[in-house]
């Protein structure tokens, strides 16, 4: 009897949480239920390899939409802004290009692209991305070898995922502005379109 | 024996619903809600003399949301960065609109918006790019979101003002509202203005 009363409460609690679950995704409009909370991070874990005024090295990587991207496919052409993101499907990151997406002009008024990279794969950047909507940025996977072009730079930290970090590279391939930004919160759009107006002067 | 056992399996149930939903609500819903007190939140006066004359203000540098001229007043928290909110966006200004078009809520209902943790330079590109009439303000320091529970945005909170000066949260909504027409219908319900 005890052994049935049991089984009972074990069935009655699981059809409970279930209908409690499907009532509180109802009720939540925004789907944050996707976001993976990491909790504080060390604001930066790594060393930076490169300085202002050195020369960029290349990388040629995967773009979401298909076919590689190469940084020298620029040379002479565009400016640069790389936008590292630590991980897809975390807080600060999934809020982070959606406000790139609206601020093409400011791209545009500087002759620069921007390119998105993350040390995802993939499928999961595609994922992802999908869920902010059409972005008018290339968004590049630095997944294999690992973080290769972030260790190259000095941003992939000891767990790695890179630091949130900014870099804006001119015509000339030459790094003219770094930002290796506490990983809690996002750099400011001032910053960077500071950074991208004082590659004229 | 059959009409008991069937009985107490429904009140089990409801229990384990109610209890599963209590926690859910103590793990994800800790921000403001209907009937909670006015989180104390100060903005800067804003310099545009319209927003200014709009929000029945003179010369003091900040101001605190019962200080605004008006019997209710709809605070949006937004972010320039939120998918989410871009998208609101138009049928947001559309709720202006008609609050400034419609013969009850004209000049007793008033709107502004938080940009949670956003600088003024990103609340101010937000208002460009979306054509927005109404004053915003920018939480650089984060402490406004964090006042509110740091809910998700969009997140939509009405406050009541009562006739003794006291305030009541009478409505919250969290995400974009199904029309800016039903929207306002139900602020006026809540706050008594129909």
């Amino acid at each position: 009897m005890m052994k049935r009363s049991a089984y009972f409460f074990v069935l009655v609690l699981f059809a409970g949480l279930f209908v409690g679950g499907f009532n509180t995704e109802v009720l939540s409009k925004v789907p944050e239920k996707d976001i993976y909370q990491p909790g504080a991070l060390e604001p930066i874990d790594s060393t930076l390899k490169v300085r202002v005024g050195d020369q960029a090295p290349d990388f040629v990587l995967p773009a979401v939409t298909g076919g590689n991207v190469a940084l020298s496919d620029y040379r002479g052409k565009k400016n640069v802004v790389l936008s590292f993101i630590p991980a897809a499907w975390t807080p600060v990151c999934s809020d982070q290009w959606p406000g790139y997406n609206i601020a093409k002009e400011f791209f545009d008024a500087n002759d620069a692209i921007l390119l998105g990279i993350s040390v995802d794969n993939i499928p999961t950047l595609f994922a992802w991305t999908n869920q902010m909507g059409k972005l008018w940025f290339p968004v590049l996977s630095d997944f294999y070898p690992h973080g290769g072009y972030a260790q190259k730079l000095g941003i992939l930290r000891s767990n790695g995922v890179t630091e949130r970090a900014i870099f804006v590279i001119d015509k000339q391939g030459v790094i003219r502005y770094i930002d290796v930004h506490d990983i809690n919160k996002p750099p400011r759009l001032k910053s960077i379109v500071q950074a991208m107006e004082q590659l004229g002067k | 024996m059959k009409l008991k056992r069937v009985l107490s399996f429904f009140f089990a149930l409801t229990l384990c619903v109610l209890a599963t939903q209590g926690v859910a609500t103590a793990l994800q819903e800790d921000w403001l809600k209907a009937g909670d007190p006015l989180p104390k939140i100060t903005l800067l006066s804003p310099k545009n003399p319209a927003h200014k004359e709009y929000l029945g203000l003179s010369g003091e540098a900040s101001f605190q949301i019962p200080d605004i001229k008006a019997e209710v007043v709809i605070v949006e928290i937004f972010s320039m960065y939120c998918p989410h909110c871009q998208k609101e966006a138009p049928a947001v200004n559309k709720l202006y609109k008609m609050i400034e078009n419609h013969p009850t809520a004209k000049g007793k209902v008033k709107l502004i918006g938080i940009g949670a943790r956003n600088d003024m330079f990103e609340v101010d590109f937000f208002r460009k790019k979306y054509e927005i009439e109404f004053p915003l303000f920018d939480d650089e320091d984060y402490t406004k979101h964090e006042a509110c529970g740091e809910p998700g945005t969009p997140f939509f909170f009405v406050v009541k003002k009562n006739k003794d000066g006291s305030t009541d949260v009478v409505l919250i909504q969290l995400g974009g509202f199904d029309s800016p027409e039903s929207f306002l219908q139900t602020v006026l319900d809540k706050a008594g203005l129909t």
